[in-house]
């Protein structure tokens, strides 16, 4: 007899496991990004487009899968095809990919939420030099903010090669964070549901990226959670509410994060001003109070005209202060997160509260997509009769939280947060769009969609819409495929990989490329996930073939 | 008869006091930043001031306990309000050396920022730089007690998560512990069908299909 799967107490925590899975750290960093890039409102455009044709149908595809095959992502696919194995196995390695990296993105919102309870804030003040006649060089050259997050968080090294040591503070933060992380999946999924530029096509394509990752799909945890669905669940409309809120929050999001690039904008313009009166009033001498605002552009000409040799050793030091150019640098990521984010809020009056709220916000939605990745990995594994009968369910998280953790080390590292931009940027993207490929494909033509129409139907008591029905079988497909194809015309055409390293002399981000075994790395992680599918398939038709040759059973 | 005398100090000083001059300095005051509307004006009364707080400070320097406010010499006052000053020895005829004033100024910054309502900032001595006050450095850092109070927390909740699970299923092999005897007897006996025995049936060939085992049996169990 099967032991009973445990199961959300009402649908309402389902929901909310959900909202809090897919509504993460990029509805914060990434979508606000993209509407700047690509023409503010009007990449609404393409987005909810992309979001009815793509996100929706491939959400409820996946959450009808997770609730019908009652199984994680291993599980699920292999009852659908005994070859289809390899999609599992895929899923939960990028999910593992993705434990170990994201976690540290936590693990720095803990270390900054701890530093917000200082007065001033540290990243509002630079420390002092050796000999205390001025401020530290690194600090003066780039900006407080920067100097706290490359030095003092990070301790940055200036390239790739040089890994340094393991940073015991972020590490400390990286234990937290896991202790956290653990603390939540102890008691299993059941108790992570807590309360959760048109012509442009480059516009086009990010939109359906923004949707296809902001959603979270092919990860194996939207499996996993419907797994723990009662099978009459109407999860077509849980996908339209969870994709919809989440959608919501990206814009909300977005609108919060343009007024905080405004003020920012605006308090830069001013102190650039400032700059550049206190610069002429020194060089010419002029009456202290006598330069504003509004009449810089004037006595800068009169000066021009009145001083010229004297001018002329002044201007390189000029510059030319403008909102607009202000306005224009967008930032996306970690970049955003704790340099934009805390520069405007060490201005603000009482900024410890808005300090303190802000990176409890980011906790937040770093645990919750957490939860959602460590449930994508542990129900495969739970589900499997051969690991839990040997270990149980407690013993299981441990081992996946301390080995993820103990390769999370590797980024807090000096040169840690260069691993931690190759993960971000190459670990999920292509393997995730082949694995939802497969899935869609998979579900509509090695399956049937006839045959998983009749048994949603069976399970839920509702007909499928011809709606989901044409997505499912012809667009959605399509959009990923011309996705996969652009992504990887353009990895091929850019040629060799380059990132941005931390120069401190300078103060800013440099260029430079990868080395060899940095894009060994590279292509190992997208190989590994991706090489499953296939070698799932491989290996489930051998071990067919050495049964069929076995001498069949006495009758 | 005294015309000639003062034509001829002014001339030394003239040359002793120039911008750039050897051990001179420029120094730069913003006091309507500073002060706003409370700004007073810059006027000789203010200067004999600078000067008395300079001579002060030459005084408290070892072997320049004679020095008096006419040694030191302002020049080239700006509207900015900015200047050059220097400081001249007993004799009137040479200046003292750039570093013993550098050290004297830097003593008493506190003294003389406070004698005009000043800050670091807003009563500038270029190329005298001033000791900026080191930042509050407490013995523990603020984010380990923190961090320390976080971390015993969750332990804490962990470690009763964990021993609340293990006292739940200990109690649950307490119960069926009773119903385990009957069914041991009957688990001894191989159950036989056709003269095969189902462990073997069960074992090789059959495929277990996980799709069709759910527990909530649409048809009612036969």
């Amino acid at each position: 007899m099967e032991k009973a799967r445990p199961q959300w107490a009402n649908p309402l925590q389902f929901v909310f496991a959900c909202i809090s899975y897919a509504v993460g750290l990029g509805n914060v960093w990434r979508f606000p990004y993209l509407c700047q890039m690509y023409g503010g409102g009007s990449f609404l455009i393409p987005y909810l487009i992309m979001l009815v044709v793509e996100g929706m149908p491939l959400l409820y595809m996946e959450l009808a899968v997770g609730q019908r095959m009652r199984q994680g992502s291993i599980g699920a696919w292999r009852t659908i095809s005994p070859y289809l194995g390899g999609v599992g196995v895929a899923s939960v390695l990028v999910s593992f990919f993705l434990s170990m990296y994201y976690n540290v993105i936590n693990a720095w919102a803990f270390w900054y939420l701890f530093h917000s309870f200082q007065n001033p804030l540290p990243w509002s003040v630079c420390p002092l030099n050796g000999n205390r006649t001025g401020y530290d060089a690194e600090c003066e050259a780039a900006s407080s903010t920067q100097y706290f997050w490359y030095r003092k968080t990070l301790n940055i090294s200036p390239s790739i090669q040089e890994s340094g040591a393991v940073q015991w503070e972020p590490a400390l933060c990286l234990i937290l964070a896991w202790l956290v992380v653990y603390l939540c999946i102890l008691r299993g999924t059941e108790s992570t549901g807590k309360v959760e530029q048109l012509a442009n096509p480059r516009t086009w394509i990010n939109a359906a990226t923004q949707i296809f990752f902001s959603l979270g799909l092919g990860f194996g945890s939207l499996i996993a959670f419907a797994s723990y669905n009662e099978p009459s669940n109407d999860c077509q409309k849980h996908a339209i509410i969870v994709s919809l809120i989440n959608s919501a929050t990206s814009i909300f999001a977005s609108i919060v994060t343009f007024s905080i690039y405004g003020f920012k904008a605006t308090f830069n313009y001013e102190n650039c001003l400032n700059k550049m009166i206190l610069l002429l009033t020194n060089s010419f001498d002029l009456e202290d109070g006598f330069l504003t605002a509004s009449n810089l552009e004037q006595v800068k000409d009169h000066l021009a005209s009145a001083y010229p040799s004297k001018y002329s050793e002044v201007l390189p030091y000029i510059k030319n202060c403008s909102l607009e150019s202000e306005l224009d640098t967008a930032v996306q990521g970690t970049g955003l997160a704790f340099i934009v984010y805390s520069e405007a809020i060490k201005n603000m009056e009482v900024s410890q509260l808005w300090s303190v709220l802000y990176f409890f916000m980011l906790l937040m939605l770093g645990i919750g997509s957490m939860l959602g990745n460590t449930a994508a990995i542990l129900t495969p594994l739970t589900d499997s009769k051969v690991i839990s009968s040997h270990l149980p369910k407690e013993v299981i998280s441990g081992l996946v939280c301390l080995i993820s953790c103990a390769v999370g080390m590797l980024f807090t590292m000096e040169a840690g947060n260069y691993w931690f931009d190759i993960f971000n940027d190459y670990a999920a993207t292509l393997s995730l769009l082949l694995i939802v490929l497969v899935e869609t494909i998979a579900v509509c033509y090695v399956y049937g969609l006839r045959r998983f129409e009749s048994d949603l139907k069976a399970m839920t008591g509702r007909a499928l819409s011809w709606y989901w029905k044409v997505m499912w079988a012809g667009v959605s497909p399509l959009l990923i495929v011309s996705l996969f194809a652009f992504y990887l015309s353009d990895y091929i055409l850019s040629g060799t990989l380059r990132y941005q390293a931390w120069d401190a002399f300078q103060g800013q981000l440099v260029t430079k490329d990868y080395p060899a075994y940095a894009l060994a790395v590279i292509g190992l992680l997208v190989a590994s996930s991706t090489m499953c599918i296939p070698l799932g398939a491989l290996g489930t038709f051998i071990t067919r073939h050495l049964k069929r040759g076995d001498p069949a059973p006495v009758a | 008869m005294l015309w000639p005398l003062f034509l001829l100090v002014t001339a030394i000083h003239a040359e002793l006091c120039q911008p750039d001059a050897e051990n001179a300095f420029k120094v730069r005051l913003s006091i309507k930043t500073a002060l706003g509307d409370k700004a007073y004006a810059w006027d000789i009364n203010e200067e004999y001031l600078f000067r008395a707080m300079v001579a002060f400070s030459m005084r408290k320097v070892p072997k320049r306990e004679t020095t008096e406010i006419a040694h030191v010499l302002l020049c080239n006052v700006t509207q900015r309000v900015s200047f050059w000053f220097v400081v001249t020895d007993p004799s009137k005829n040479h200046t003292l050396p750039a570093a013993e004033i550098q050290s004297a100024i830097r003593m008493n910054r506190n003294r003389i920022n406070n004698a005009f309502s000043l800050s670091d900032q807003t009563l500038e001595f270029l190329k005298i730089p001033s000791t900026l006050a080191p930042p509050m450095d407490p013995s523990v850092p603020i984010w380990i007690i923190i961090f320390g109070v976080i971390f015993c927390i969750i332990i804490v909740a962990t470690t009763l998560l964990i021993l609340s699970g293990i006292w739940q299923s200990r109690r649950k092999n307490m119960e069926p512990s009773e119903m385990v005897d009957t069914e041991d007897k009957r688990e001894n006996m191989i159950t036989v069908e056709n003269g095969i025995p189902c462990d073997s049936l069960d074992a090789k060939g059959g495929h277990i299909n996980d799709a069709f085992m759910t527990e909530d049996e649409r048809l009612t169990p036969l």
